[in-house]
């Protein structure tokens, strides 16, 4: 059986001053459905580019990316906005949450997108802030938070819309030991618990050794997978 | 539009100085354009409430203004002769023959005038009713005694009951101060007609004939019977209300081109400094317009959220440019009618008209000046925005 995410063939370069970048060679890998993936590799190797890929942000230069068996590099982009918000869960470096709006309405957001009423929408937040632990600090801005707070907060929204694929970029790569460590018991249990497939770029092992498979990149090439 | 009001709303409302600033040079400019709007319109108010719908005046074709007009004393007998003139219980007509001259006088503060002064006839009380007496007593049919508008009184020094103006070769006494609650005629002198036409050695010529109508729906068929005369040709009947409505289009229609103008030019400004606003507001936050891409928002919510963000400042900044300038309610000033060539004194007038027209004027600033940042921020890359932190 092939896996939820497939990868096939897939080159990304970026031009600037008519000059080309090649940033990923001919990358093809196939994560299953549930799996918890780590990617590792130096800094430019290439880690977030292939993240974006998978999430539909950025498309390939040449390749397929087959998602759930849609191949996402073909979708206009208001079809990939859209494809984006109910497959997709995503994990930022640095949260990435609103600081004018409340923990409560930066996870409401996603689901503002969809039918759900006011009703529906409360009942979604709640649980996702119960499962990150949160539901205490619903009204707090992000900034009467802490970063591990802020960040769950951010799961939280990844979350609430019950996405198949979560996708964090280095997530745990500006907090303190204890939170990181937090965070990442939260990943595992997301994904044995809810059956998340996740996609974890991380230049941190103890982090990586949370995943079931860990793939390396190194100057675009994807050069070798621990299991 | 999918992005919360209250994202918009709280970005607007945490913002600092520069917004501050922006909201200031809007409120100016629409203060400035309010005030100018509201001056036409007090202009237009004053002199439409000058006239009556049942009183007719008769000029004479070719002239543009009453003092330039001329009706001899054959044409106001025949004047007379016209059907549906109203009467008084003792059976007299009620008309006016009124020679109108300029004088001039000096201005509180010094600087001479033109002042309009009028000749009026023994049936006036009837004619115009709502000439109230405030102080003094009427004039006495025969004497060279005035009565003066109130406004007149509130800004000549040489205006006041009792005192005496020169001219013509006479001295003149005010024995009363009257009022019309701030139509044109506040700003008139007025006294015996055949005295001041003597004095002006005008014989019986008068500038002017107004006349009551028996019935204001007898209009048309008084103007048939008016035209059908033919020695009335060179002459011409129009409801008193209506031609002091003609006479302030030309100053309220010169002051709002002006006024609008200007505020244009002013709004350039204004609305840059919208732009600039907005522009910075778009930097800040372009992780932020990164994030709400992934999220699956798309562009045009973006586009929407910036550019009602931008109308909240333009909004707000016209907001309190109206508030202060319908302060100027109270403030009463004076201008020279070109359409009389004399001193007219009028407050400023704030209708709802004027407002909606104000709102919509700092809404296009709003509009014009958050357009550009908010392509801007709408044509963001994604990717590109992310990498932004
Ligand atoms: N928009 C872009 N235009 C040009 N070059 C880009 C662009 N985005 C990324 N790159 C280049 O692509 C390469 C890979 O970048 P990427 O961010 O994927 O690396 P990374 O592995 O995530 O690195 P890091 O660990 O520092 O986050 C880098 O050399 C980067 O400079
Ligand atoms: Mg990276």
């Amino acid at each position: 059986m092939s896996g939820i995410i497939q990868v096939k063939n897939v080159s990304k370069s970026y031009w600037r001053d008519s000059i080309e970048t090649s940033v990923l060679h001919d990358i093809s890998l196939d994560i299953k459905e549930g799996e918890f993936t780590a990617l590792m590799g130096p800094s430019g190797s290439g880690k977030t580019t292939l993240l974006n890929l998978i999430s539909g942000i950025d498309k390939p230069s040449k390749g397929e990316i087959i998602i759930n068996g849609a191949d996402i590099s073909k979708l206009s982009e208001s079809a990939l906005a859209k494809w984006r918000s109910t497959n997709i869960g995503f994990v930022f470096q640095f949260y990435n949450l609103i600081p004018v709006l409340t923990a409560f309405e930066n996870v409401e957001l996603p689901i503002l997108l969809t039918k759900l009423s006011k009703a529906e929408r409360k009942q979604h937040v709640e649980t996702a802030l119960n499962i990150v632990g949160l539901n205490d600090r619903m009204d707090h801005y992000p900034k009467q938070l802490s970063g591990g707070q802020e960040q769950r907060v951010a799961i939280a929204r990844a979350i609430v819309t019950d996405p198949v694929i979560l996708v964090a970029d280095e997530p745990t790569g500006d907090l303190d030991k204890h939170s990181a460590d937090e965070i990442l018991l939260l990943m595992e249990r997301l994904n044995k618990e809810f059956n998340k497939t996740i996609v974890m770029v991380t230049h941190d092992p103890h982090a990586a050794s949370k995943a079931h498979v860990i793939r390396h990149l190194e100057k675009g090439d994807l050069i070798q997978e621990t299991v | 539009m999918k992005i919360p009001l209250k994202y918009i709303m709280r970005n607007f409302m945490t913002r600092k100085l520069t917004t501050f600033i922006t909201i200031a040079g809007i409120a100016l400019v629409v203060f400035v354009f309010t005030a100018v709007l509201m001056m036409a319109f007090g202009i237009q108010k004053t002199l439409v409430s000058t006239g009556s719908d049942d009183n007719v005046m008769i000029t004479r074709k070719a002239a543009n203004s009453e003092i330039s007009s001329i009706i001899g004393p054959d044409i106001q007998n025949i004047i007379r002769t016209l059907p549906h003139i109203a009467t008084e219980s003792n059976g007299n007509l009620i008309i006016s023959n009124e020679p109108v001259v300029i004088i001039n006088l000096v201005k509180n503060g010094g600087g001479v005038s033109n002042v309009t002064v009028r000749g009026v006839s023994p049936e006036i009380d009837k004619l115009r009713p709502q000439v109230k007496l405030i102080e003094g007593r009427m004039f006495n049919w025969g004497l060279r005694e005035l009565i003066v508008g109130d406004a007149i009184a509130k800004r000549f020094p040489g205006a006041q009951l009792g005192s005496y103006i020169k001219f013509a070769g006479g001295d003149w006494k005010i024995v009363g101060i009257f009022t019309t609650n701030g139509s044109g005629f506040d700003s008139e002198i007025w006294g015996d007609a055949v005295q001041l036409q003597s004095a002006f050695n005008r014989v019986s010529t008068v500038s002017t004939v107004t006349l009551k109508l028996d019935n204001p729906e007898n209009y048309d068929s008084f103007r048939k019977a008016f035209i059908a005369d033919r020695r009335l040709q060179q002459y011409e009947p129009i409801i008193e209300k209506k031609y002091f409505a003609q006479q302030s289009e030309m100053l309220s229609t010169f002051i709002r081109v002006l006024g609008i103008f200007i505020t244009l030019i002013f709004s350039i400004g204004a609305t840059i400094g919208a732009t600039i606003t907005m522009y910075s507001a778009v930097a800040n936050r372009t992780v932020e317009i990164g994030t709400l891409r992934s999220l699956g928002f798309n562009r045009i919510s973006i586009l929407a959220a910036f550019l009602i963000e931008s109308l909240f400042i333009t909004i707000a900044g016209g907001a309190v440019g109206i508030f202060l300038a319908s302060f100027l309610q109270f403030f009463s000033i004076s201008t020279l009618n070109f359409s009389s060539f004399s001193e007219l004194a009028f407050s400023f007038a704030l209708s709802p008209t004027i407002i909606v027209w104000s709102l919509i004027f700092a809404i296009a600033m709003g509009f014009i000046g958050g357009f550009l940042p908010s392509i801007r921020a709408a044509r963001m890359n994604i990717v590109t925005a992310l990498r932004a932190g």
